[in-house]
């Protein structure tokens, strides 16, 4: 007897109006997960990648094997890093529902991935990252006036207005020029790790992609390369769950862990808390110690969750539960550092309150003095002859005469 | 001076390059160990090392993906893609990556690259090894589009390319790389080493990208054309009796629309050949430029011989080819008007 076929479409268990729920996903005690040696074969920890690495306990201590050795002074660096995103966020998404700029895209709930995997990398590292990864930029005090700049598209932005807001560039601060086109800095970012290795220089290369980007073909051949050749490279992938209006099951992430994909193409791959700033320094340290000595890639998969919406042209009550982000089991990655950090007694209430105060005002006088330049509909802004530059170093013959024909 | 068929003046044009330059380095399908499908790389991996010279995993998008990383480190990658036909799932890295890196970095980043590439017909191959892809690569903004058609300059400009700073998409006539094709399919063929243009210097050279070469002077009519399809305009001109001007433009973008102009102005009339299909093609583009430079010079409207808009075919690749005759028949009709 044969019954007609039936085609699956997997769906999110919620959606809006139902009460946020995530008592499914199974959360590892803080401290439980061993911590390998860098040089360990990749079939000898195949369980991390099915597990979550934590290592802020619910009281704030730091426990077990990767709790990171970082001292009171850097870790409040972390904390300043992760609130001087969040509210730089919070001021650009202002000043975007203001009209002065076109566009913009949070980090809301994801902030101590980049900020914390920054601080792990040397100077001359190159990130390949995406467009939530700004915390790579703060985190290596990049300024804040230029990023601002870029955003705005006004005279001071570094990228001449060429591109939209959030797609910053900085070769200087190892931060690659970010492209609209998703997962394509995979392989880049393995091709930069090789090129490090085949001139025999020590800096490794970091690549960065989203749950939902994981499907896309560079995503399988950025695995395959940085196998094949044991690329000195990091392969992140961020986890939020969410890709703009579909849930992580869409992405083939119900069938497994994203981190287990690595083991496909013989890559050790570790699934962390990336809401636990330690957890995420500590992943990242063991990541870049194993690229620098030669043993290859690995793949590390931050669990979070985006708790904006995808960026200023989405509205997330379209798709899922409201107050879904609040419901997050793995908390807030600022709120757990700041409890870390009094639970060690390096930092306070007060101080945290206080610290939230000046970093506003650091950031709006910041915001001052970047609108003083120009926003996207006033002020100063880039001058149409940059259209035609940097297309070829040197310009061509068709483009002086579009230059000449348009008069600038 | 050497002899050398196109394959071998490649060859050769990589080996200078990697020589000269250690950031030069060389990869693709096949192109390590065993040298290349068409022998283009033969050799370079035992005289230069598996890390200058390597072979890849069949995945196009991540060969240039990997290349765009490499230029953005400093390298200089000169990739190869099997057939023209399987570029396709690279056009993502090609068009929006590498092409667009400089400018939208404001030049923090910048894709000094080439990316080989056996292009066009007259082998039997099908519609998956005889594609003519270029028009879909001169569209894209910051892309150089070169295609050779003699040893000498399939070298000159392969370095040229190499040493160039901005992506290079770098065309290789299939048919012609171990001789001339005049389009007589049922003749014999001839080699490089009795043509002149098979006369290489083994030492390091260029031609210029951007330039291109008057093959036959004349002052009949001005016959636009590159690749393969050179050789067989100069049969049709041959055929047809007239006093043509062949330009072999070499560099497709940037073109060089100041040895067209010259010669449209001194013939008055206009014939472009190509063997990609003719919708769109860059043919197109030629016909567009010179009527506009050329108007008031024009003594009859712009002809083109391209290949038919079909997909490319196996059994019927003679009626497909454009032709000496069909050609000729192009130039006869201009001459007419």
């Amino acid at each position: 007897m044969t019954h007609p076929l039936r085609l699956h479409v997997p769906e999110p268990t919620l959606r809006p109006g139902d009460s946020p729920d995530f008592s499914g996903v199974p959360i590892p005690k803080a401290g439980s997960v061993r911590r390998p040696p860098v040089d360990a074969d990749p079939e000898d920890i195949r369980d991390l990648a099915f597990t979550i690495i934590r290592v802020m306990a619910r009281n704030g201590q730091a426990v077990g094997d990767w709790a990171p050795d970082i001292d009171d002074d850097e870790l409040r660096t972390g904390l300043r890093h992760m609130m001087l995103l969040r509210e730089y966020d919070a001021r650009m998404l202002m000043a975007q529902r203001q009209g002065k700029s076109s566009f913009y895209m949070q980090h809301l709930g994801e902030e101590a991935i980049s900020c914390g995997f920054r601080r792990e990398l040397a100077e001359g590292d190159m990130n390949f990252p995406t467009y939530r990864q700004a915390g790579l930029l703060i985190a290596d005090d990049y300024p804040m006036l230029l990023m601002m700049n870029q955003v705005y598209s006004n005279e001071g932005d570094t990228v001449h207005g060429r591109q939209l807001p959030v797609f910053y560039s900085s070769k200087d601060h190892g931060f690659f020029s970010i492209s609209g086109n998703l997962a394509t800095q995979y392989p880049q970012a393995v091709g930069w790790a090789m090129a490090s290795a085949i001139k025999g220089a020590t800096n490794i290369a970091a690549a960065w992609i989203g749950d939902g980007s994981t499907a896309e073909n560079d995503f399988h051949a950025g695995l395959v390369f940085a196998s094949t050749y044991k690329a000195p490279v990091v392969l992140n992938i961020v986890n939020n769950q969410w890709a703009i209006s579909t849930f992580q099951g869409i992405a083939r992430g119900g069938s497994g862990t994203f981190a287990a994909r690595g083991h496909g193409f013989g890559i050790p791959a570790l699934r962390v808390d990336g809401n636990d700033y330690l957890a995420v320094r500590a992943v990242a340290r063991w990541a870049a110690q194993r690229a620098r000595a030669n043993l290859g890639p690995t793949l590390i998969e931050y669990v979070t969750y985006r708790v904006a919406g995808h960026s200023t042209s989405d509205d997330p009550s379209a798709y899922r539960p409201k107050e879904e982000g609040s419901a997050w089991p793995l908390g807030d990655p600022i709120l757990r550092l700041r409890d870390h950090l009094i639970a060690r007694g390096a930092w306070s209430e007060e101080r945290h309150t206080q610290a939230e105060a000046e970093i506003r005002a650091e950031v709006i006088a910041t915001q001052k003095e970047a609108e003083a330049i120009g926003t996207l509909t006033s002020g100063r802004l880039p001058s149409p002859a940059h259209m035609f530059e940097d297309v070829f170093e040197a310009p061509t013959p068709h483009l002086v005469r579009q230059r000449h024909e348009m008069g600038v | 001076m050497a002899r050398m068929s196109m394959i071998e003046a490649l060859r050769s044009a990589m080996d200078v390059s990697l020589e000269r330059d250690p950031s030069v380095i060389v990869f693709g399908e096949d192109v390590g160990y065993f040298g290349g499908v068409f022998r283009c790389t033969a050799g370079l991996q035992a005289k230069y090392g598996e890390a200058r010279v390597f072979d890849t995993p069949i995945n196009e998008s991540a060969i240039v993906g990997l290349a765009v990383g490499m230029a953005a480190e400093g390298m200089k990658p000169c990739v190869e893609v099997q057939f023209a036909d399987y570029v396709f799932p690279a056009y993502d890295q090609i068009t929006q990556e590498a092409a667009r890196l400089r400018h939208r970095s404001n030049q923090q980043f910048t894709c000094p690259l080439v990316v080989r590439m056996p292009t066009g017909g007259g082998i039997f191959g099908g519609q998956t090894h005889s594609q003519s892809p270029e028009a879909l690569f001169t569209h894209v903004a910051g892309l150089k589009v070169v295609i050779p058609s003699t040893p000498y300059d399939a070298k000159g400009l392969l370095v040229a390319a190499i040493e160039d700073p901005d992506p290079v998409i770098f065309l290789e006539p299939k048919r012609i790389y171990n001789g001339p094709f005049y389009g007589d399919h049922a003749g014999t063929s001839v080699n490089w080493s009795s043509h002149p243009a098979g006369e290489v210097p083994e030492e390091h050279y260029t031609v210029p990208l951007g330039k291109a070469a008057v093959t036959r002077s004349g002052s009949d009519v001005t016959v636009l054309t590159y690749g393969t399809m050179v050789y067989v305009a100069e049969a049709a001109v041959k055929a047809a009796g007239l006093d043509a001007e062949i330009i072999d433009l070499r560099t497709l973008l940037p073109l060089d629309l100041e040895t067209i102009r010259a010669s449209v102005e001194k013939t008055g009339r206009c014939v472009v050949v190509h063997e990609a299909t003719r919708t769109s093609g860059f043919g197109a583009e030629l016909i567009a430029e010179v009527q506009e430079a050329c108007f008031w010079h024009l003594k009859a409207p712009v002809l083109r011989v391209a290949g038919w808009d079909a997909p490319y075919p196996h059994a019927q690749e003679w009626d497909y080819f454009p032709s000496a005759e069909r050609i000729a028949r192009a130039l006869s009709k201009v001459m007419e008007d």
